[in-house]
């Protein structure tokens, strides 16, 4: 443990993205994977566990992609109620492109997607986060740049009284 | 438990990349519904990459999905490249090629990590292991060091191990850093007993499913070839040029899922590790062959599970064709080729970690007038399925924890990527010049 304040509660959820900042993630799992462990319960995190809590309070969530349908932003919303902390990651996350590249279609384009976006129930517009929740900290990149993800990481662990996590070269 | 009558739903398989749910419905014994669906909503990069200066596709064309990344830009190079008559250098084909071999340690060791050597341990997740046991500690820090040495040879070969930045039409940006090649070659040989323990580790496993035994690859002359190939074969022996392979590819409409299906002349398939390995073995690289001689003797194997064995024999012989690369130092940096014609069409079929990956470009006056993409989990969606219901079928009496966990353990041999698979528009069929 890093100190003897307790684990901190985190979850891990994408939506709408290529999921390119959970893989660097698990790239960072190389070098800090027991760093993480001392730091964190992963409460909720589909890519690690198969045990899907998704009740339990969380300190911080971190979410990846835009919301491309009602049941996304609905979900952001219950983590938003959930969570004491918020931080988007990654382009999709923070600007909602190139996720949402849908909303710069012309017209011709859009018809051609129209069947689909009736068929499956895709929200109007593709969105990024802050335009469904508030947010408390977002980690720009496509990918994230992973320097900028730990040093977000270690503020966020500050202000729950964490010691940081050491950088590794 | 289960008797004649019962019925789950996953609404998130987890441990794998992207989102899928499974509806599972067995009356009287039989199995009426098993729906494997793709969740993930559509993003629309085929279409938006219309009208788009054909250079920035490869990059664009990334963001399809982050794990896949590198492999669709490498499938997009060599379909614009073609398309604008662009013949690249040896030095330009061996760092492509480097990255790849980086890709497929990095990748492969993801899924074989991360996400299924926890079932070989009956624990949930990599995090349930005791650090405090030093054997298992041991055990897991090895791991990591050779998921990290794909991802360091990627990032030297291009740039990042996700959307490689270095990677362009006609070559690369800028020349590699040739202090880190003796780093490299160091650490590929510091993590290659690893891998293969990994084998071993994976050889071992009694997990067991087979039912079809159609496989699809592209096929190398001399070494296994993921890459500049333009020939595809099949179980059978039968060769099948890049040009002609989409004409033996039948779109099938998956109403419950995000993601289309493909049939091979009307059958379901399988493509990825397990394919690559029954129909390529005899020309992985020698060392690979030579060190895992005996493990190799159970290829062409029908059992789905073995594709998990393959993807680790896969990391070995990346590791072994990464070295010979880089031993060999052809790394001179010249500028990119430049287009040799502004309209065109082009065939970018390459060995995705996953399997087979197909892109198509029409390129009018610089510009992309249309693009096709067909990924491996959209080609494997169907057999997965089969084998779900099979599967099913063959295991009524577990309890419904058990029989969802052996469902969702199924599917993680297929190693899916869901990310790829939601991507598409529509079907078109066109056919390279």
């Amino acid at each position: 443990m890093a100190n003897n304040i307790s684990k901190l509660n985190i979850g891990w959820y994408s939506f709408a993205c290529c999921e390119d900042n959970t893989i660097m993630f698990a790239e960072l799992l190389n070098d800090y994977f027991f760093d993480f462990k001392a730091h964190f319960n992963f409460i909720d995190a589909p890519v690690l566990s198969s045990n899907r809590d998704q009740v339990t309070p969380l300190d911080i969530v971190f979410v990846e992609g835009a919301a491309n349908c009602d049941e996304h932003a609905e979900t952001m919303k219950k983590l938003r109620q959930r969570s004491k902390k918020v931080i988007a990651i990654g382009s999709c996350a923070c600007t909602g492109m190139p996720s949402a590249q849908r909303n710069t279609f012309d017209p011709q384009q859009q018809e051609e997607i129209n069947f689909l976006i009736e068929r499956f129930n895709f929200g109007e517009k593709v969105l990024k986060v802050a335009d469904v929740i508030p947010i408390d900290g977002q980690v720009t990149g496509c990918p994230m740049d992973l320097t900028a993800f730990m040093n977000a990481v270690n503020a966020v662990l500050a202000e729950f009284g964490h010691q940081p996590i050491t950088l590794k070269q | 438990m289960h008797h004649d009558n019962f019925a789950f739903s996953v609404k998130q398989i987890t441990k794998i990349e992207g989102h899928a749910s499974l509806d599972v419905e067995v009356k009287d014994k039989q199995v009426t519904k098993c729906r494997f669906a793709i969740t993930d909503f559509k993003r629309f990069y085929t279409k938006a990459v219309e009208k788009k200066p054909a250079v920035a596709a490869p990059s664009l064309l990334s963001r399809i999905c982050g794990t896949c990344s590198n492999s669709h830009i490498m499938a997009s190079l060599k379909a614009v490249e073609q398309a604008l008559g662009i013949q690249v250098s040896e030095q330009t084909l061996t760092r492509r090629e480097l990255v790849n071999a980086g890709l497929y340690v990095r990748d492969h060791a993801l899924h074989l990590i991360v996400f299924v050597i926890p079932d070989l341990y009956n624990l949930d997740s990599l995090l349930d292991f005791d650090e405090n046991d030093p054997v298992q500690k041991t055990m897991i820090e090895n791991l990591f060091k050779l998921k990290a040495a794909g991802n360091h040879l990627a990032i030297f070969a291009g740039g990042r191990a996700v959307h490689a930045p270095d990677m362009v039409v006609g070559g690369f940006t800028k020349a590699v850093d040739l202090k880190e090649v003796p780093n490299l070659i160091a650490e590929l040989t510091a993590v290659r007993p690893i891998a293969i323990e990994l084998v071993n580790l994976f050889s071992n496993v009694n997990f067991s499913l087979v039912r079809n035994n159609r496989y699809l690859a592209l096929t190398g002359e001399n070494h296994y070839d993921y890459l500049f190939s333009h020939t595809l074969k099949d179980n059978q022996g039968r060769i099948i040029p890049d040009t002609e392979y989409r004409e033996h590819l039948q779109h099938v409409a998956i109403p419950y899922s995000q993601a289309s299906g493909y049939q091979f002349d009307g059958k379901d398939f399988m493509v990825g590790s397990l394919a690559r390995v029954n129909i390529n073995k005899q020309i992985l690289h020698p060392n690979t062959q030579k060190d895992l001689a005996d493990i190799l003797s159970r290829f062409p194997s029908n059992n789905v599970y073995d594709n998990n064995v393959a993807q680790a024999i896969e990391i070995v012989d990346s590791i072994d064709r990464a070295m010979d690369l880089l031993q060999a130092g052809n790394f001179d940096h010249q500028p990119a080729v430049a287009a040799t014609q502004k309209s065109g069409e082009g065939i970018g079929i390459i060995e995705a970690p996953r399997g087979t990956l197909f892109h198509h470009a029409v390129v009018e006056d610089d510009k992309i007038k249309s693009y096709d993409v067909i990924v491996p989990t959209g080609q494997n969606q169907i057999n997965i399925e089969n084998d779900l219901k099979l599967l099913i079928g063959k295991n009524m009496e577990l309890t419904e924890d058990k029989l969802q966990f052996e469902c969702e353990k199924l599917i993680r041999a297929y190693d899916p990527c869901m990310s790829c698979a939601a991507h598409f528009l529509k079907f078109k069929l066109k056919k390279a010049k």
